[in-house]
Formats: structure tokens, C-alpha cells, sequence
């Protein structure tokens, strides 16, 4: 049996980790809410942007010179994918879930003979996924040291993308995320971002009834790369959202299992004192006896 | 009647509330929005958001660009970036336009994107430098 002070510095030693893990989960708490509030206020830009682009969208329904961005270029040999992860860990499965997701989606379009590049979100996903996909790795960014990623760096990194595309590096892009459904479920998700969505004749019959200025086709234009931003916007904000979530729940299950090896470190502590107590009193008591 | 006005930011909703009378700096030209307004999606480019209560210029905001959503009751207002014209830097604005004329300068004039950018960008900088004259648009 261990010796009582090795088992007295484990036990301090598990107590520190646990203040340690539970104050961690209550800033990850408060910054969750921040998130939250965060990803709330941007909604009404992108529902807002939604309907206006599902409106210029399906007027350009059957035109063979619909904006690339929206339509796509009409191959679809090399595909994007941007995998969104967080730039700090402690957060359970969060990040390995976008770096599993984001291989098993390579492997699957490298088996239908497409080529595959990555652009990595955020430090993590781009750590992870260059151990073995580095030659596939084309670009990364991440924000460490910044609070909270800004619209203005969404829109840096659609730029980028757009550059690409018109230069003809990948014909197909998709944002892999991890969705926040709520504080316990955080769900990878693709989501098509280049070609937008192809109107079909169907949306015909909903045609906007809006006049447009300049016109619908440079509208369009202006407004593609624009959607780009908010959707790659609106990715990072559920990111860094999922990740307090992802965090604050495991931090919670690692300050109770601290709790509980406490527990049973403390038990066995007390065991191997009565041990030694019940050691010494037979000591004394032969020790008289044999006076 | 008033007219349903929405100013947004892609970070959140800057403003939402009842006014008389809007004026937004369309890309074709500025464009006075009151109820009623026949349904229109327009572009914007860099320039002065006036809101309008009884005659009277109540608020001021500038835009960088962006685009606004007209119907008969509601105008939204989507902007790239926006501050209140009260709050413009002058500062940050010269400096803004300087950077813009160097982009312009050494862009490529072959490149039909590029160079669209670039000269929305110049209009841009050059619209906040010019809203910060006070009264220059009344």
C-alpha cells in the first residue's frame, strides 16, 4: 500500500486540477453566453441577405450566364473543403469530431476521383489534419489572441476563397462546422458554399416582384461574395459557440471525476492511517504485556 | 404613416425603429424612400443614411456600401460597414482615402474585378471624408 504522504500529495494534488477544470467551465459558461448573444445578433443580416438573394436567385433561373459563384463553373473535379475548428482544445471530442468528419468526406470524394484540398479555420483543425493531409492543405488561418472573430475576418477569408475559385484552384467548396444545436449537442455539418444553390425552374413561379438596381446581374454580383462572408460569418460565430458549449461540458465531467478519485483516494487514505494506528496500539500493548 | 426602418450590421441590428422618411445613397443615385415606395432591392455605395422624423433630419449615419431592401411598409438597410456620422474620425477617414488612392493608383486596370474594387473603394473613402463636412448634404 502507498505510503500516507504520497497519498496526501495526490489528493492535494486532484483537488488543485479540480479547481483548476471547474473554474475553467464557469469562464467557458460566461463565454458561452457572450457567443450566443453574438450568434443571435448576427441573424437578422443573414435571414435579411437569405431572402434577398433567394429572390435575385430564382430570376436567374435557366440563364446559361448565371454568376459562377451561384451556379458553379460547371466542373466539379477539385473540391474545397473548409474545416471549421476551434484554436484552443479542452473541449472534449469538438475538434477531433470536424477533423474526423472533414477525412471520412476526403476519403469518400477521393474514392469517386476528385481531388481534394483543405482550408483550415482556427488552430486546432489545421494541427490535427496536417499530421497526415498536409499536401492537401492549401491555406489556414486562425485567430489566436482575438476575443471573438470579426466579420471583417469572415470576409478575408471569402475573398481568399473567391480568388481561388475565379482562378480556377477548386470548382466546388464546402464548409465543414460544427453546428450548435444546443449546449449538450454540437453537430458537424456541411454546408455547400460554392455553387449556392441552383435555382431550379420550380422557384419560377415565386419570381420577386422587386425592382432592382443596378440590375439583377451585377447585383447578384456584389451580393454572392458578400453571402460568402456572412455564411462563413455565421459558421465561426456557431463554432465558437459549440466550442464553450463543448468546453463547459467537459470541464464539468472532469471536475467530477476529480470529485470522485477524491473520494477514493481519500477513503484509502483513511484506510492506511487506521492501518498504522491499529499497527502501533498492537506495538504498545505487546510491548507493555512482555514488561 | 411611418415606414418600418431597419439599419443592419453584419455583427447585429443597429436600429430599428418607425421613421417618416429615408434617404440612402443608392448606387445609381441617392434615393428617398417614404411609405409606400414601390418594392425595390438596390446596391448602396459609401455614403449618407439621413432618417427623417417630421422635416426634420433626426439621424445620420454613414455607410461603406451594401445593399437595402425596399417594400411598401419596411425598408432594411444592409450595410458592409456603418457608424454614426457624428462619430466619423477624420483621422482614420484621410487615411482611409489615402490607402484607397494607392490601391488605385497601382491596380490593374485590365482586370475588370479588380479594378471595380478598387474604384468602390476609392468612392467609399472619398463619401466618408466628404460626410464629415458638417451640412454639406442639406
Amino acid at each position: 500500500m502507498a505510503s500516507l504522504k504520497s497519498l496526501r500529495n495526490r489528493i492535494n494534488s486532484v483537488k488543485s486540477t479540480r479547481k483548476i477544470t471547474s473554474a475553467m467551465k464557469m469562464v467557458a459558461a460566461a463565454k458561452l453566453r457572450r457567443a450566443q448573444a453574438q450568434a443571435e445578433a448576427a441573424r437578422p443580416y443573414a435571414c435579411r441577405m437569405g431572402e434577398m438573394l433567394a429572390a435575385l436567385a430564382a430570376s436567374e433561373a435557366g440563364n446559361p450566364n448565371a454568376s459562377p459563384l451561384l451556379v458553379g463553373n460547371g466542373k466539379s473535379k477539385t473540391h474545397l473543403l473548409v474545416a471549421v475548428t476551434a484554436d484552443r482544445g479542452l473541449a472534449g471530442a469538438f475538434n477531433a469530431n470536424i477533423a474526423k468528419a472533414v477525412r471520412t468526406k476526403a476519403k469518400a470524394l477521393e474514392a469517386e476521383g476528385k481531388t481534394v484540398k483543405i482550408f483550415t479555420l482556427g488552430r486546432k483543425g489545421n494541427d490535427a489534419l496536417r499530421l497526415d493531409m498536409k499536401d492537401k492543405i492549401v491555406g489556414t488561418k486562425n485567430f489566436v489572441g482575438k476575443k471573438a472573430a470579426s466579420f471583417a475576418d469572415a470576409e478575408e477569408v471569402a475573398q481568399e476563397l473567391v480568388r481561388g475559385f475565379k482562378a480556377g484552384e477548386y470548382d466546388v467548396i464546402t464548409l465543414v462546422y460544427n453546428h450548435f444545436q444546443n449546449v449538450m449537442v454540437q453537430k458537424p455539418t456541411e454546408q455547400p458554399l460554392v455553387p449556392a444553390a441552383q435555382p431550379t425552374a420550380n422557384d419560377n413561379k415565386m419570381e420577386h416582384n422587386y425592382e432592382v438596381e443596378p440590375d439583377d446581374g451585377s447585383l447578384l454580383e456584389r451580393l454572392l461574395p458578400r453571402n460568402l462572408a456572412v455564411q462563413i460569418y455565421a459558421a465561426l460565430l456557431d463554432n465558437s459557440a459549440g466550442f464553450y458549449a463543448a468546453q463547459m461540458t467537459s470541464m464539468d465531467s472532469a471536475t467530477r471525476n476529480a470529485g470522485e478519485m477524491i473520494k477514493k483516494l481519500t477513503l484509502s487514505y483513511n484506510r492506511a492511517r487506521q492501518a498504522n494506528i491499529t499497527t502501533e496500539l498492537i506495538e504498545i500493548i505487546a510491548g507493555a504485556q512482555a514488561v | 404613416m411611418p415606414i418600418a426602418l431597419e439599419i443592419i450590421s453584419p455583427e447585429k441590428l443597429l436600429l430599428a425603429r418607425d421613421v417618416d422618411m429615408v434617404v440612402i445613397p443608392g448606387t445609381e443615385g441617392d434615393i428617398g424612400v417614404l411609405p409606400g415606395h414601390s418594392m425595390l432591392i438596390t446596391g448602396l455605395r459609401g455614403g449618407l443614411v439621413d432618417i427623417y422624423e417630421k422635416d426634420q433630419v433626426t439621424d445620420r449615419f454613414f455607410v461603406s456600401g451594401g445593399f437595402a431592401e425596399i417594400t411598401e411598409s419596411r425598408i432594411a438597410v444592409l450595410a458592409d460597414e456603418i457608424v454614426r456620422q457624428a462619430d466619423l474620425d477624420p483621422a482614420k477617414a484621410a487615411d482611409a482615402l489615402a490607402k484607397a488612392k494607392a490601391a488605385y493608383e497601382a491596380a490593374d486596370l485590365n482586370n475588370a474585378d479588380a479594378y471595380r474594387e478598387v474604384s468602390d473603394q476609392l468612392i467609399s473613402a472619398q463619401a466618408m471624408v466628404d460626410s464629415i463636412a458638417p451640412g454639406k448634404a442639406e
